[in-house]
């Protein structure tokens, strides 16, 4: 449907802002370097204030950046203001212009680009259905839903065809149900659409369904840039690790390397890993175990005693003292396994490939 | 680190946006020159002779008695209508909120005195209280059969001023106290607390900042009027009066500007303190909406005294607005009640009233659509845009609250008589209808601009930004989103204008030609000697006048304003 995909790249982008109070600058984004490809979708994640939405707000242009070129096809757009960008934002607050109605929000940019009002009409009844909105041209904007409204603030965006579209935590004022709703939806219209993307969430789970790649923002810096699976399974830092999905830390020394494979010892206890790049014995390491990647066992790597116990249906949530650490570990589909009770003595075990190491 | 890339940046898409830049030069060109610049050339004048710098000047007015007494004059009534204005509008404001009176009585009389210092003409409670308490006032003369009684002075003007003033108070405090939580106050009762304890250690902290704000508003306004001092102050002069009467009377430029400091120092010192210190603090104790409804007071021992005591004060305050027609229909107020309509008659035949109407009608209507208009300009300046110069954009016409008409009117004389530092320059306007316009617009900017800076507030700046984005120019932004969306912030800047503008007098009566007859002006000149009949005919058409443009107004609002939006 777009005129043409556009990629977005960002060459050394910094930003600096001034401390309120300290009346310190410091960096709210600080060289970021990434290139997102044309048509695809990409998801910047990270927790408040990682500079997430203000690397998006330069590329729409409401923010200038202090180092570092834009490009957008190719094109460097540093000094364009957003008018003259050819990028469309999805606003957190929806921003729909209250005193129009539906069409003529959609039809807002089209009436700026002095296009023939029939071809107009045809453009709007036609995104309005890939919306789901159809017939609904004539309502106010306060007699919409608010998933309805942000249906109205894609089509209003997606009409335009933009080289890429801009989204600004768009799901964040929604309930949780029609939260994951809408993050099929938007999925669904940008593959028909197939316009280039870039998302920005602090949700996780959000970021993990709706993205071909996401990049985790921590302080201004990349941390990881990857497909979901990647970042999931090969955190580069406990930041990553901890930020996508949930994670237990180990620390530990590599006591024996052989090619990929190696021993770790955790507090006296000998444990085999796998996939080890560029490691050598004495090595301090930390081992990142996901709570679904081990059980509660009789027999296991690890020696526990249980503080936690508790039946959450679908799955079993143990909390474990490994020496000093807590382990969690959910056990999923409970039924029929033995359960280990507050006070028991067991062992952690887990599969050397669902372990981690830093 | 110090990287100015994002500011080259910002300068480059900034430049490129040529009708912004214009905007702003003129903008600033306009403040310049239509505020500042009268402004500086009343420092120049006061400090500088022929001899240079001195302080001469200063230390000749300083020198005369009836100015040292009217600089203690001024004090001592801004002193007193001050805390009797924020008092009588604490009455109504708690009365409104805290008491239940819901009869359509009550509503409408609390409605009638808010709306009055909106419509009314400056003058007319001056011109009611000589005609009701004066030496031939119905009331004195009449029911009390006092011969003698002389309304001039202190008390005549501290109690015209204070019925004048206490609206602004009233629905200043008004706001504040709907803003109260009023769980804090029923945490109070629960504890143990009595009504009255509620008030004194829950409530009144809560609003005191609020009050303070509200005394040094109604302290600025009663030291900067005009109008009621020069009608009811007969011998007792305050600032305002002697700078008027130093220049049309001693001719004394020189001496007037240096007085016009002095007033403008005062103001300008309360400004200060009110807007950035109490202003800010009355709003921070109380941010938030009320949780819910307020348990409004029952109790009879409460509400009676209270609701008689509103009542009798509304109730007088109209009577003193319904006696200026009256005074229209009289053969001669005072010793022949027979009904004429010889007055409205002579306004016409004999006083050119047709031409002082339209005079003053043409030029407060070109002088409304401007001020809105320009107001809303820089409110979205202000709120929405940054660049270097905003700052001053904003103090400078935020500043224009704070100075008094006669001193602008005495600025305006220094600077534009001979042109722009007396090159000649400009001056073509003076003496004009031009110069009436110009100064009818930065009287009424503040208030404008005020009322368009809260609305954009309310706005989430995410919905220009998002028509930016689409592809809208700034100008276009602000035709096709900002100004419908403060649609009804533009309306009442509109119509506040021109009820400004139609009851001006005080710069204007320095600086109005012959050629031109506003009715404000003629109701002056009237009151001062004596033709009330006159001076009430032309005040009630006037009334009449701007009751009708403000009703107006609020059907306007009410049929297509932005009200329609909220809600669910």
């Amino acid at each position: 449907m777009a005129k043409e995909k556009k990629g977005v790249r960002l060459e050394n982008i910094s930003k600096i802002y001034k401390d309120p109070k300290t009346k310190k600058n410091f960096y709210a984004v600080h060289d970021v370097s990434l290139d997102i490809e044309p048509g695809s979708f990409v998801t910047l994640l990270g927790p408040s204030g990682c500079g997430k939405t203000t690397t998006l707000r330069m590329i729409a242009g409401f923010e200038s950046p202090d180092e570092g070129e834009i490009y957008l096809g190719g094109e460097p757009i540093n000094a364009l203001t957003p008018n003259k960008r050819d990028t469309a934002m999805v606003f957190q607050s929806y921003a729909l212009l209250p005193h129009y109605n539906i069409f003529d929000n959609v039809a807002y940019g089209l009436k700026l680009r002095k296009m023939d009002p029939a071809v107009i009409k045809e453009k709007v009844t036609n995104i309005l259905k890939l919306v789901g909105l159809e017939g609904m041209e004539a309502r106010m904007t306060n007699q919409l839903s608010g998933g309805q409204q942000q249906r109205v603030a894609l089509a209003r965006a997606l009409v335009i065809e933009p080289g890429v579209l801009l989204f600004d935590e768009p799901l964040s004022n929604l309930d949780a149900k029609l939260r994951v709703t809408m993050r099929t939806e938007i999925r669904r219209i940008q593959q028909e659409a197939g316009i280039t993307a870039v998302y920005v969430t602090h949700d996780q789970s959000e970021a993990m369904a709706i993205s071909d790649k996401i990049i985790i923002m921590e302080k201004g810096v990349i941390a990881q840039m990857g497909t979901p699976q990647e970042i999931y399974y090969h955190p580069k830092s406990e930041f990553v690790a901890d930020f996508i999905g949930e994670a237990n830390f180990l620390k530990g020394k590599l006591t024996s390397v052989s090619g990929s494979e190696g021993t770790v010892d955790i507090g006296g206890n000998a444990v085999k890993v796998v996939d080890l790049k560029d490691r050598h014995e004495g090595d301090e390491c930390t081992l990142v175990l996901r709570p679904e990647g081990a059980v509660v066992a009789d027999k296991g790597q690890l020696p526990c005693e249980v503080i936690l116990s508790c039946f959450m249906g679908n799955y079993q949530n143990y909390h474990v003292m490994v020496g000093d650490d807590l382990v969690k570990i959910t056990d999923f589909n409970p039924k029929n396994k033995k359960i280990y009770n507050v006070g028991d003595r067991a062992f952690v075990a887990f599969d050397p490939a669902s372990v981690h190491v830093l | 680190m110090a990287s100015n890339q994002s500011a080259s940046l910002d300068r480059k898409k900034f430049f490129g946006d040529p009708i912004m830049v214009t905007t702003i030069v003129v903008l600033i060109a306009f403040l310049t020159l239509f505020i500042l610049y009268p402004l500086a050339i009343l420092l120049v004048d006061s400090f500088v002779t022929d001899k240079g710098f001195t302080l001469d000047v200063f230390r000749r007015i300083m020198q005369l008695s009836s100015f040292r007494k009217a600089i203690t004059n001024t004090l001592k009534v801004g002193f007193l209508v001050g805390i009797a204005s924020t008092a009588v509008g604490l009455l109504f404001a708690y009365v409104e909120e805290y008491v239940k009176l819901r009869t359509k009585f009550m509503e409408g009389l609390f409605k009638v005195v808010s709306m009055l210092p909106v419509v009314s003409p400056p003058f007319v409670l001056s011109l009611s209280m000589i005609m009701l308490f004066g030496k031939a006032g119905i009331i004195t003369r009449y029911l009390l059969h006092i011969y003698d009684n002389s309304v001039y002075g202190f008390w005549g003007i501290a109690i015209v001023q204070t019925l004048t003033f206490f609206p602004v108070c009233y629905m200043m405090l008004k706001g504040l106290l709907k803003n109260i939580d009023p769980s804090l106050e029923e945490a109070a009762r629960d504890m143990g607390a009595s009504r009255s304890k509620v008030f004194t250690s829950v409530t009144l902290p809560l609003i005191l900042p609020g009050l303070g704000n509200a005394f040094l508003v109604t302290f600025i306004e009663s030291i900067a009027d005009f109008a009621n001092p020069m009608i009811i102050g007969g011998s007792y002069d305050t600032l305002a009066t002697s700078i008027y009467l130093q220049i049309t009377g001693a001719y004394d430029k020189e001496g007037a500007s240096a007085m016009a400091v002095v007033l403008l120092c005062i103001t300008l010192l309360m400004f200060i303190v009110q807007k950035y210190y109490l202003e800010a603090k009355s709003t921070a104790t109380l941010t938030g909406k009320a949780s819910r409804a307020r348990m409004l007071i029952t109790d009879n021992s409460v509400k009676i005294p209270l609701t008689i005591l509103c009542s009798i004060i509304a109730l007088f305050v109209i009577m003193m607005y319904i006696c200026v027609p009256f005074g229209a229909l009289f053969k001669t107020w005072g010793y022949d009640f027979h009904l004429t309509t010889k007055w409205f008659v002579q306004v016409f035949t004999r006083y050119k009233g047709f031409k002082a109407f339209k005079d003053s009608f043409v030029l407060s209507l070109i002088a409304s659509p401007i001020t809105a208009l320009l107001s809303m300009i820089i409110s979205y300046l202000v709120v929405k845009r940054t660049f270097r110069g905003k700052g001053f954009i904003e103090a400078v016409s935020m500043l224009a609250m704070a100075v008094p008409g006669t001193v602008l009117g005495i600025g305006y004389i220094r600077g534009f008589s001979a042109g722009v530092f007396r090159t000649g320059f400009l001056q073509s306007i003076y003496g004009t209808g031009v110069i009436l316009i110009i100064v009818f617009i930065v009287r009424s900017l503040p208030t404008g601009t005020r009322s368009g800076i809260s609305a954009l507030r309310q706005i989430d700046k995410s919905i220009e930004e998002s028509a930016y984005d689409m592809g809208a120019d700034s100008l276009k932004v602000f035709t096709s989103v900002t100004l419908p969306l403060i649609k009804d912030s533009f309306l009442s800047g509109l119509v506040t204008t021109f009820v400004r503008s139609i009851t001006a007098i005080s710069a204007i009566i320095l600086l109005v030609t012959p050629q031109y007859l506003l009715i404000t002006v003629q109701i002056n000149e009237f009151a001062e000697k004596g033709a009330f009949g006159i001076a009430c005919a032309f005040a009630t058409i006037l009334i009449i006048i701007t009751y009708s443009a403000v009703t107006l107004m609020n059907i306007v609002i009410k049929r297509f304003g932005t009200s329609r939006y909220e809600g669910e």
